[in-house]
């Protein structure tokens, strides 16, 4: 239960594991919950391309907060959490220099697209 | 107390592998190797979220038709299911650090069984997809009922009805390959759940050897991470 897991048994003293509070982890699921419900709701109300914003907003807490608490990344040494957030970020680089690719050259397939049909 | 042990040239513990120093090295060796293998999961489903970006920038009225055949209620169900298995998860590694042996046996089991919900909830969606004809490619043969309601049907010949945009089977494929792919490691999960389970209930584990139950539930909480993702993306499309 101690805060940085020092007095556990078994463990020398520069031990770094870490015992997550009961009261975090019913803390956190309830939180999760919650924003399950509003990214549900939220569908019902037109915002335009905010829709799409807002679920995506959502769902990186719910994942934020299931990687620093469920997953241990907050009380956890650093460098698993350098790890984790450059391959997410390597993810963003892939994802966006690909729609930027595939949006430059879509004009293209509709256009041909349409010369085919319209034969 | 195990460093203690090493000073001394006491007997080490029968869970430390020859190459490493201290339990504690040894275990934070392991958690590395474990992270590193969640990054290489986190790409590997990159590839398909690329595909859904590009598909859907380029095409989002497929997305906007063809995402009403899906059941927000038996994803947003699905969902809650595998947050509270991801807390029961994080509960069990708590009791394995706690030395609990019965609370960790318990909890692992109700992981467990939620894993078998999503999948038995998965079951019935996939078996719906299947009786509609809602398929990927050229096994795309939406039936009538299959309509999203408000679209009226005229029922002269087997494409008449066909009120959607083209290339709907696109979405289908995307659909089928993402929850797939997510659904083949909530299996594998399952399996590494139930080896833990076992291990658990032959008293295996103490606060000084809990790991395996540590490093399952990293991999479990990122087949849920990825699910919480897939939810919204493909079924609340607006």
């Amino acid at each position: 239960m101690s805060e940085h897991g020092h007095s556990q048994p078994g463990h020398g003293s520069d031990a770094t594991v870490h015992v997550v509070p009961f009261r975090i982890l019913v803390t956190v699921w309830l939180a999760l919950m919650v924003l399950t419900v509003v990214t549900v709701e939220v569908v019902y109300i037109d915002l335009g391309n905010l829709n799409l914003y807002l679920a995506m907003a959502i769902a990186t807490v719910k994942g934020t907060l299931v990687a620093l608490y469920f997953m241990h990344l907050r009380y956890d040494r650093p460098f698993h959490a350098i790890v984790f957030v450059t391959a997410l970020v390597f993810v963003l680089l892939f994802v966006s220099l690909v729609l930027t690719d595939s949006g430059q050259y879509q004009p293209n397939i509709d256009l041909r697209q349409e010369q085919l049909l319209g034969k | 107390m195990q460093q203690s042990h090493q000073q001394h040239g006491e007997h080490r513990s029968a869970h430390l592998a020859h190459q490493f120093d201290t339990l504690d090295q040894q275990y934070q060796s392991g958690k590395l190797g474990i992270w590193l293998f969640l990054v290489t999961e986190i790409l590997l489903f990159a590839g398909l979220f690329c595909v859904y970006a590009v598909y859907r920038a380029n095409h989002p009225d497929i997305f906007i038709y063809a995402h009403r055949f899906l059941n927000k209620n038996l994803g947003a169900l699905n969902t809650a299911v595998l947050i509270f298995s991801s807390f029961t998860m994080a509960w069990a590694v708590r009791a394995a650090q706690l030395g609990k042996k019965r609370a960790l046996v318990n909890l692992l089991a109700i992981t467990l069984l939620c894993a078998f919900i999503f999948l038995g909830v998965k079951y019935v969606e996939y078996q719906n997809k299947w009786k509609e004809g809602l398929l990927w490619g050229t096994h795309y043969h939406p039936i009538e009922e299959a309509a999203p309601s408000g679209e009226a049907a005229p029922a002269d010949s087997a494409e008449a009805h066909y009120t959607g945009p083209p290339n709907v089977q696109v979405f289908f494929g995307i659909y089928f390959l993402m929850t797939g792919l997510h659904a083949l490691h909530i299996i594998a999960g399952m399996a590494i759940i139930g080896w833990v389970l076992v291990k658990a209930r032959r008293g295996a584990f103490s606060p000084s050897y809990f790991y395996p139950v540590d490093y399952a539930g990293l991999y479990w909480h990122l087949v849920d991470l990825i699910w919480i993702f897939l939810f919204p993306l493909l079924y609340l499309i607006r």
